[in-house]
């Protein structure tokens, strides 16, 4: 399986501070991933050195099979989203889909145009007079009018009130189906992905905690609610991602690929927002990479 | 990348360029009759009428207002590209979070900063190039009279200099706004930084861009009632006087010269015997090369600054 993003060791300081270190990770083709994570993981700085606005302080990354860099070839094949979806405020719609035609040989503009069109946008109004869910709008017709093979988005729905974000993801999806473009977003609403996510990666302070397909994510989880239970009594193959208990009761969010035989507990099924909380709140002690077919990378 | 630097730059460049233009048509109707008031004031042949006092100050009461004003705005216009066109060109983008857009089309960074620095950087020197071959024509012929341009503060205001001033505004504002990635504070270093290099161009290195030559004399008893006037005696009109001090015999600097009511000396007009006058100059012959000397200097620091931009805009 080939990777249109992949990390190795990477890290990004600021003076003392590391935004970002040691993250390692794989992101497949073709699908449409979710990069979640608390604030403070590391998600933008990881999607501005994939895009080559920052150069790593330490390892490597490949986005495509090439280091991202400034070199023109290179960015052409990117798309990129911004967090706040920045545009020129003081330049209208129109000038937009200019100046991208005119910084991007590859620009579609027939694309631009229909999808222009299609969102009512008037093209002699200012970016600065959009609303945030017209201007977010904008800049993803931008990113894909430059017909990248991958797209990258950075929070772009995170301002959004929620009708604007459910059009943006619709948005998104159409270009998806229609050009086959791989996608990578950013958020930390995890309602957001759900809707149109179909890889997962899961990032709290750098590190990948969970990484794979949500059919097989949501198939191996599960909450188990039973009598109170010491949790090494618990089979091999069941991994404790949280556990909380009362005096006669266990409830535990457990990991495994085998069925559950044990008729003690009863069985519920998780949502992916469920498995997004159990990670990212697990405590920071626990170490990623310990229990079997954690960060799965396939 | 120059139809949308050009996009974003030119309603500001529409306001100064149409400002000069405005400025064009008043300083060509006026300085025509300046030259004309020259003529017909008959300046060029009063020293074989022996009326050159009255003849020269009438002259120069002619848009005395309009020539106070006019010089400063030579040296004012370099700051002003460099502050608003040079400090925002990138400074602006990081603020605003548009360099994530700009930086991620198709355009290497290199090629976006110099379509940029094309436009605007060329814009900054054409404009104060252009308002100081205004000023220097217009100003001509009271130039002529005051054989002055080689003072410090004429100097600055007058030729080719003015173009390397804008360039080096331009180019610290580039830098400033690079460094520190924030609109209003880049905008106050690139004012001081460019205050701070014409002081220290004035005072240090235009007055030693050549050895300065010296010459010492006898002070003079003045003729008629007229002020003391360094160097008047000793260099020709139109050199730069750097420093002038009064020796007495002793060798020893002075200030005042004290002569009492009826000291013997007035009569034998003997009272500056022994007091010498000691000269630092340039002579009026040097302003040409010093005139290229100084843009040259103001340009080379330019070229390395916007070379650190290039370096700096690839980290």
């Amino acid at each position: 399986m080939t990777a249109v993003l992949q990390a190795r060791g990477l890290g990004k300081r600021y003076r003392r501070r590391w935004a970002l270190s040691e993250c390692t990770l794989a992101i497949p083709a073709g699908r449409v991933v979710g990069l979640v994570g608390p604030n403070g993981a590391g998600k933008t700085t990881l999607l501005h050195l994939a895009v080559g606005l920052l150069s790593p302080s330490a390892g490597a990354i490949e986005v495509l099979g090439g280091q991202p860099d400034s070199d023109p070839r290179h960015l052409g094949r990117v798309g990129f989203v911004a967090q706040e979806t920045p545009t020129y405020s003081a330049l209208t719609v129109a000038d937009h889909l200019r100046l991208g035609a005119h910084l991007n040989p590859g620009w579609d503009s027939q694309l631009a145009g229909s999808r222009i069109e299609q969102l009512g946008l008037d093209p002699a109004q200012r970016a600065g007079k959009l609303s945030g869910g017209q201007r977010a709008q904008l800049a993803l017709t931008l990113a894909i009018a430059k017909r990248p093979e991958l797209l990258l988005l950075d929070e772009p729905v995170a301002s959004l009130d929620p009708l604007a974000r459910r059009e943006f993801l619709q948005g998104l999806m159409e270009v998806v189906a229609e050009h086959g473009v791989s996608v990578v977003l950013s958020s930390h609403l995890v309602a957001d992905l759900e809707r149109v996510c179909d890889h997962l990666v899961i990032l709290v302070a750098s590190r990948v905690r969970l990484a794979g397909d949500v059919d097989d994510l949501l198939a191996s989880h599960h909450l188990l609610i039973g009598p109170r239970r010491d949790l090494a009594t618990l089979p091999d193959n069941q991994q404790v991602i949280s556990a909380r208990h009362t005096d006669r009761q266990s409830t535990l969010f457990i990991r495994t690929d085998a069925p559950i035989l044990d008729p003690s507990w009863t069985v519920e099924q998780v949502s992916l927002e469920d498995i997004v909380l159990a990670y990212m709140s697990q405590a920071a002690g626990t170490r990623p990479g310990r229990g079997p077919g954690l960060g799965v990378q396939r | 990348m120059i139809w949308l630097t050009w996009r974003q730059f030119r309603t500001q460049a529409a306001v100064v360029f149409g400002a000069l233009a405005v400025l064009a048509l008043v300083l060509t109707v006026t300085g025509l009759h300046l030259r004309h008031l020259y003529d017909a004031s008959g300046i060029a042949t009063c020293t074989t009428r022996g009326d050159c006092d009255p003849v020269t100050s009438a002259f120069m009461s002619n848009y005395s207002l309009l020539r106070q004003l006019l010089g400063p705005t030579v040296l004012v216009l370099p700051a002003i590209t460099g502050i608003f066109w040079g400090a925002p060109l990138v400074a602006r983008e990081l603020e605003s979070g548009t360099y994530r857009l700009a930086w991620t089309q198709s355009v290497s960074r290199t090629r976006w900063l110099t379509g940029k620095l094309t436009v605007v950087g060329l814009a900054s020197i054409a404009a104060s190039g252009l308002l100081s071959l205004l000023v220097t024509w217009w100003s001509s012929p009271i130039d002529r009279v005051n054989a002055e341009r080689f003072k410090a503060d004429i100097f600055n205001e007058r030729g080719i200099t003015p173009i390397g001033y804008a360039a080096f505004a331009f180019a610290l504002g580039l830098v400033a706004g690079l460094l520190i990635r924030r609109t209003l504070p880049a905008m106050a270093t690139t004012l001081v930084g460019y205050i701070a290099a014409q002081v220290a161009v004035i005072n240090w290195i235009r007055p030693n861009l050549r050895a300065p030559l010296h010459a010492t004399g006898a002070l003079q008893p003045l003729p008629g009632a007229g002020a003391f006037k360094p160097g008047a005696q000793l260099t020709k009109p139109g050199d730069w006087i750097i420093s002038s001090h009064i020796l007495d015999a002793t060798g020893h600097a002075t200030n005042t010269i004290r002569i009492g009511p009826d000291a013997g000396c007035v009569t034998t007009r003997t009272c500056l015997a022994g007091y010498r006058e000691v000269l630092t100059y340039q002579p009026a012959g040097r302003y040409w090369p010093f005139q290229w000397y100084e843009t040259s200097i103001y340009l080379s620091v330019a070229l390395v600054l916007v070379g650190f931009t290039f370096w700096l805009i690839k980290r």
